[in-house]
């Protein structure tokens, strides 16, 4: 399982490893059942206190990406895939709506929008 | 969760400085960085954790029990680690080990010979020409070598050159894996906590500040800057201490979601490090 964290992100160093974790297991590269390293393991190997892998782990457990049995360790959940991407792509039509908006209230053609958006996607 | 160290409405008074009234407690399994200014009262603090100064008042718990019943019962299962030399100076490490290893019932002679040989610390030169750096090995392995659960550090890096600093660090961490160790760590080099701290007691003028994990004390403090003309006495009351500049201001906040509602978008709120903590809880320097 690879995970790097940035020293110098504004995003507090749990939020990049559950964002790391959930991402890796959305794109089933760590595929249901599979074991993930103990939080005191991963504190280690990372170089970081106990405390926030526990924080981490704990937040991905909330949000039903992993689970824990006590003695055993964690592994990755059972995950509904297809209802995931289809409530991600809710999210990304919302967000595409705005921009729509945002647009046409400063008189950006589709074409100009479609230009941008390219740009960007393939940074 | 369970607590290796209980101090209890502890008191102790010397000449011209006190600790009044304290409670503070250490959490199993975890790392608790224990910082503060010089004089700000860590060494008596650790002294009555380790019954080397006895309390006037109040209770002291070591792994649940009591030093007046059950001194021996505790000193077996704790380590102490400074960076000093607390052996006789003419003495090699063989000899430490054969005074030292009758004491304890759970001594470990093969875990010893490993922690010399990792540390590449030599048996048989007197300890009096060992560095700094190795007598804090020594006490360490020491400590290790009994199974000590409870490791209490004072000021462990003080004084070490950088890669032993970290070397140490990472030799913590590993004993922190499974989750049997706690370690109480005093510290004024506070960027050793940002790596392997869980939680922070902060002790300033014999007083404890506050004894947070490391998330708390990210989400109550940050620093503040913005514009003089956004200060008033009102708007001050969120800041625990204002540092004033012709160019603006900066402030040390421990209430975020205050200054987030006085000033919106009009300041810069900003991650505070320990030392920034430390420096404005202190009073800082109020240049005007």
């Amino acid at each position: 399982m690879q995970i790097i964290i940035s020293n110098s992100s504004k995003e507090p160093i749990y939020e990049q490893i559950t964002n790391q974790i959930k991402s890796s297991i959305l794109a089933g590269e760590l595929e249901e059942g599979t074991a993930i390293p103990s939080m005191r393991k991963l504190a280690k190997d990372l170089q970081i206190s106990v405390i926030t892998t526990k924080r981490a782990y704990e937040e991905l457990e909330k949000a039903g990406f992993i689970y824990s049995i006590v003695g055993k360790g964690s592994f990755v959940a059972e995950q509904n895939l297809e209802l995931m991407k289809e409530k991600k792509l809710k999210v990304i039509e919302e967000q595409l709506n705005s921009v729509i908006t945002n647009s046409r209230e400063i008189g950006l053609s589709l074409n100009e929008l479609q230009d941008l958006l390219k740009i960007l996607y393939e940074e | 969760m369970e607590n290796v160290v209980e101090l209890n409405n502890v008191s102790k008074s010397f000449k011209g400085f006190s600790i009044d009234h304290m409670d503070l407690q250490v959490k199993k399994g975890f790392v608790t960085g224990f910082i503060g200014a010089n004089g700000a009262g860590k060494s008596t603090t650790i002294k009555m954790m380790m019954n080397l100064l006895r309390p006037d008042n109040g209770e002291v718990k070591i792994l649940g029990l009591d030093y007046e019943t059950h001194e021996k019962a505790i000193k077996e299962r704790i380590g102490f680690v400074y960076d000093g030399n607390v052996f006789f100076e003419g003495l090699n490490l063989k000899d430490i080990k054969r005074i030292v290893a009758p004491a304890y019932k759970s001594w470990d002679h093969s875990l010893f010979a490993q922690y010399v040989e990792q540390f590449e610390l030599p048996l048989n030169k007197p300890i009096k020409t060992f560095s700094k750096g190795m007598q804090m090995k020594v006490s360490l392995a020491i400590a290790l070598s009994h199974h000590a659960e409870l490791i209490i550090m004072d000021e462990p890096t003080a004084g070490l050159d950088p890669i032993f600093r970290r070397e140490l660090l990472d030799l913590l961490q590993e004993l922190m894996v499974d989750g049997e160790r706690t370690i109480f760590f005093s510290t004024h080099i506070t960027t050793d906590l940002d790596r392997i701290a869980d939680y922070i007691a902060f002790i300033q003028n014999g007083e404890l500040i506050f004894n947070q994990s490391i998330h708390e004390v990210a989400e109550n403090y940050a620093l503040v800057k913005g514009g003089m003309e956004l200060l008033d006495r009102d708007t001050e009351k969120s800041f625990v201490h204002v540092h004033r500049a012709p160019t603006g201001f900066e402030a040390l906040t421990d209430n975020i979601s205050a200054v987030k509602n006085t000033f919106g978008n009009e300041v810069i709120i900003e991650r505070a490090s320990l030392e920034d903590i430390m420096y404005y809880v202190k009073g800082g320097k109020n240049v005007v």
